[in-house]
């Protein structure tokens, strides 16, 4: 794209949040060099990630903006980004007590979740595939790092292994289907590749059709779509509870919000079979997800499982297109990403994580499901915000997920996607149980067992933690009643994808019921 | 504006309870008995300042209503309205709501706060249930009522709560969610038809569908509200939840919860889809006649108390549900009038129940015989109540089945005889319980306290109800004036329908 030399002032204004959150990963390098105490080092991330939200309304106001062929800061993305950026934010706070608080050094995890969340930025905003695999392998090497980071426990090694490998296979999977599109149609420009198939006799061959079938399944792997998903409960399991918190919310999100732009964009959701495929996957990934998660009773591994079960509950809505299907996404990934958190949070304030005075080391999150019985007549906030939370995964009224579940219907009702629409109904009957199961222990009281012993949990939580766990609860519940809020931002400006051909408009995809 | 109060008045004095508990332990109950008694005299206002409006059809049957925005995107309101049935049904709710706080009075000792809380959570949601005129609203307190029933039966049930309470939330939640799937395809029916999209019933009404469309939407809700009233084949979680839940579990269950699946049918099912309804009357009728026998017949062979009469429920919604399908004035009035003589009666045999189980710490049947000389009060008040459940002339139950089944015969002879032949059964199992627990010698040698004040007091004002609904049934007939003086130009079409 010709950008002409007046317009890089306001192009590098659009770039800013991208460019923040890239200086502050490396002033907070710089700091962490000189003067090693987390504590100024989690200030700096904390106020990095405000700076580059805060600088969010300034990229907002210069409206829908392409910056070189690599990015395109629309609303879209800049609603994503700032999802991610709070996301990031929440991530960060939990991370603190848990990793040892003052007491331990672990500064160089704020960079690296700086930077992964710079790689989750620049996803949702790449409308070429340079930037897309740029964004790819930002996001999942500061992952490998995030998830081993407590290199002396051994689950989390195995796990950050196991990543290592499947994500380096899916990022091996992208580029290969890249070059086999870039093969047939010699573009690798999103729009373009819309354009191109947009011509009256011009669709995928072999060629490109394989390249679209190796993305899917790179991208598969990424989000844990049900043939693809073996690696989420381990590393969900092995990983410290607020880096699967990030794993779960930005790492999966910010790659499926990427897909859903590649496909309105590039023109993929005209292609039949990769449709009939994405609808298969997401009924098996809705139903098998759920099925799997009635057989744990590691909490951990329930919400795995129930991330990959919401995920296919997401592909649903994906699958609708549209406008409609871009409302439906990013309401109910909002919902989820607030629910994840919020869960993972509760996990994260009762494990010792790395801060246990004894050893140094904790063996374990508290994540078995007898570590939760009673919890309610102990802790009755902390029970009260993880019951809120399954019950939104759960979709049951006065919570944000009964909303965005009601919008995955919507939306799958409106494109008349019959079978899966069946399938999340049924899936989510499902699901019902393991929430119960775990709300039924939450509020046992007949348990004698109590806590296990074993299990050392910190005394105390943080002022920080509550406020943010109290923040989550209160969206939660907010949203949940008066959506009208969040509705109005996504109908208004979200659902209007730059780039889109004109014709897509013409199609009737675009507007909205 | 005094609607949404009916509801919020339950919301914050849910809220109030449980703080109260935490500030004070042992005011909960009090917050909460002031907080439904409120209730009560409100609904029994609107109900007198009604009776005029009711005596004339003309005015459309709709007494009061509010609206306001509340999700514009999707044309959802907060849109509330009450007519004859509704308002019956809110005035049981909150009677029965006084009766469950009543008879917790000193059976819930534990976590007393929450428990209020979650008791007039569900009222709430039921309250809501019955008023909601958008769709999406009234499925959003179909859902809410759920939950706080959830916790009712697992925190605060019997032996095999844990089971029983889950296996309750699934079937609601499952079919409900069926619900939901009916109640999007309608909406875009009727948006693809009309271009305007709203979840307003009245707007709904009458949106033209092709027949095989308005079939599958129509079982979409019909689910829905069968597993909720129960019908048949989807009851199978009725038993197990009326007998693991603590005794103002088991009255809410019985005597309003189930009523929203039966208010469902006559609100939702046949007046969105008359067409449908029609071609499917025979086979929800031939259900609901298997119903009313299999019910009876599982009821006598019973050994435990409060599963006994969870299956007379299965009966008696049986005879409901015959009443609405057979959809004309005497059968909707039956129904209407079973609907609420079945949640007094059931209501107050939970409450003995729950009185025997305090005092005796069992259900079994076996383990009861001869209170009638230790407890002379309760065996009366059994004896009542079990005649009155087994309809006998002079109580509100057979008014019900009466003109249900006088209804039912013009539409079907052999489905009003088999129904008919259920008297025979319930007369059995009816009796089978007074037999068992109050009669005969007094083997286990059990010594136990008569009723107090306060129970007698929630006994008796039931018995004077189940009378007065026997003797003068006409204000609840005159209370569902759409329903019962008349029903709507659709019926028409329905009856003819079935003739064929």
């Amino acid at each position: 794209m010709n950008t002409p030399p007046s317009a890089l002032p306001s192009n590098l204004m659009a770039l800013f949040p991208l460019i923040l959150l890239a200086a502050s990963a490396v002033v907070v390098m710089l700091a962490a060099a000189f003067y090693r105490h987390p504590r100024p080092v989690v200030m700096l991330t904390l106020t990095g990630l405000v700076l580059s939200f805060a600088s969010l309304f300034l990229s907002q106001g210069l409206g829908s903006r392409q910056v070189t062929a690599l990015l395109v800061l629309d609303h879209y993305a800049l609603f994503f980004i700032g999802l991610i950026l709070a996301a990031t934010f929440v991530v960060a706070v939990l991370c603190y007590r848990y990793f040892g608080g003052g007491e331990s050094r672990h500064e160089a995890l704020y960079i690296l979740l700086l930077l992964a969340a710079l790689g989750g930025g620049v996803l949702v905003a790449s409308s070429h595939f340079a930037s897309f695999l740029l964004g790819v392998e930002l996001l999942s090497i500061s992952l490998f790092a995030l998830i081993a980071y407590p290199r002396f426990r051994e689950l989390p090694l195995e796990a950050g292994i196991k990543y290592l490998i499947l994500a380096g296979f899916s990022s091996g999977l992208l580029l290969f289907g890249m070059a086999l599109v870039y093969a047939q149609l010699g573009t690798m420009q999103f729009a373009k590749i819309g354009t191109m198939l947009a011509a009256p006799d011009e669709a995928l061959e072999l060629y490109g059709m394989a390249g679209l079938a190796l993305i899917v399944t790179g991208v598969g792997f990424k989000l844990a779509l049900v043939p693809f998903h073996m690696w989420t409960p381990d590393v969900y399991e092995g990983a410290p509870a607020p880096i699967a918190a990030f794993i779960a919310t930005v790492s999966k999100g910010a790659m499926l919000v990427l897909m859903l732009r590649y496909f309105l964009v590039a023109g993929a959701y005209q292609s039949q079979p990769i449709t009939l495929a994405l609808s298969l996957v997401a009924v098996m990934t809705i139903l098998i997800g759920n099925v799997l998660a009635l057989l744990q009773d590691n909490v951990k591994r329930i919400l795995a499982y129930s991330s990959i079960a919401q995920l296919g509950y997401l592909l649903v809505g994906f699958l609708a297109y549209g406008g409609l299907a871009i409302e439906a996404v990013a309401y109910y990934l909002t919902a989820y990403f607030v629910t994840m958190l919020g869960a993972f949070g509760v996990i994260t304030v009762l494990s010792a994580g790395l801060n246990d005075g004894s050893d140094g080391l904790a063996e374990r999150d508290s994540d078995r499901l007898a570590d939760y019985a009673g919890l309610f007549w102990h802790r009755p906030w902390l029970a009260g915000i993880f019951t809120a939370m399954l019950l939104s995964l759960a979709g049951i009224p006065l919570t944000m997920g009964f909303i965005g579940k009601f919008y995955i219907l919507t939306a799958g009702v409106k494109a008349s996607l019959w079978i899966p629409v069946i399938a999340v109904v049924v899936g989510s009957t499902i699901g019902l149980y393991y929430y119960l199961r775990i709300i039924a222990a939450l509020f046992a009281h007949d348990a004698k067992v109590g806590f296990v012993p074993e299990a050392k949990f910190a005394g105390t939580i943080s002022l920080a933690e509550s406020v943010t766990l109290a923040t989550l609860t209160l969206l939660l519940i907010a949203l949940g009643i008066y959506p009208t809020l969040l509705i109005q931002l996504l109908e208004t400006t979200v659902v209007h994808l730059a780039g889109v051909p004109e014709f897509f408009a013409l199609a009737g995809l675009v507007t909205g019921v | 504006m005094i609607l949404s109060a009916l509801i919020f008045i339950l919301v914050a004095g849910g809220l109030l309870s449980w703080m109260a508990d935490r500030w004070h332990r042992g005011s909960a109950k009090w917050v909460a008995l002031a907080t439904v008694g409120i209730e009560l005299v409100l609904t029994i206002w609107l109900w007198l300042q009604s009776a005029g409006a009711m005596a004339f059809p003309a005015h459309g049957g709709w007494l009061a209503e509010t609206r306001s925005e509340w999700i514009p995107r999707f044309g959802v309101s907060f849109h509330l309205a009450m007519d004859g049935i509704s308002l019956l049904l809110v005035v049981l709710t909150a009677f029965l709501g006084v009766v469950s706080v009543a008879c917790s009075w000193t059976e819930i000792q534990e976590r007393a706060g929450f428990f209020y809380f979650n008791l007039l959570w569900t009222l709430a949601g039921a309250v809501g249930v019955f008023l909601a005129v958008d769709l999406f609203l009234f499925f959003f307190f179909w859902e809410l009522m759920l939950v706080p029933m959830y916790f009712m039966i697992a925190i605060w049930g019997h032996e095999k709560r844990q089971y029983a309470s889950i296996k309750f939330f699934i079937f609601a939640e499952g079919s409900g969610l069926l619900m939901l799937v009916a109640i999007l395809a309608l909406v875009f029916v009727h948006y693809r038809s009309t271009g305007v999209l709203t979840f307003d019933y009245f707007e709904l009404l009458n949106t033209p569908m092709s027949p095989s469309t308005e079939l599958w939407i129509m079982l979409g809700f019909f689910i829905a509200f069968a597993v909720k009233a129960p019908i048949v084949p989807f009851h199978t979680w009725l038993p197990d939840a009326h007998t693991e839940a603590p005794t103002a579990g088991s009255v809410i269950l019985a005597g309003v919860l189930l009523k929203t699946g039966a208010y469902g049918l006559l609100r939702f099912v046949v007046p969105l889809f008359p067409e449908a309804a029609g071609y499917f009357a025979p086979v929800a009728m031939s259900l609901g006649a298997a119903g009313v026998v299999y019910g009876a017949l599982l009821a006598f062979a019973q050994t435990d108390f409060k599963r006994l009469v969870a299956y007379t429920s299965v009966s008696h919604l049986g005879f409901v549900v015959l009443g609405i399908f057979a959809w004309n004035p005497w059968s909707l009035g039956g129904a209407a009038m079973q609907m609420i003589a079945h949640g007094i009666s059931t209501g107050a045999l939970f409450v003995i129940a729950g009185i025997l189980q305090e005092r005796t710490h069992t259900r079994d049947m076996h383990r009861f015989g001869g209170l009638w000389g230790v407890m002379p009060r309760l065996a009366a008040m059994g004896l009542f109540f079990a005649i009155a459940a087994l309809g006998l002339p002079g109580m509100g139950n057979f008014v019900g089945e009466f003109l249900v089944l006088l209804g039912l015969s013009r539409v079907s002879s052999v489905l009003a005889s088999v129904a008919a032949a259920a008297f025979v059964a319930s007369v059995v199992y009816a009796l089978a319980l007074v037999q068992k627990v109050f009669y005969g010698e007094n083997t286990h040698g059990w010594q136990l306290n008569d009723l107090s004040g306060r129970e007698m007091a929630t006994l008796y004002s039931m018995a004077a109800i189940a009378l007065w609904l026997g003797l003068y049934p006409q204000p609840v007939l005159d209370a569902a004036p759409g329903i019962a003086n008349g029903p709507p130009a659709i019926a028409v079409a329905h009856q003819e329908g079935n003739a064929e």
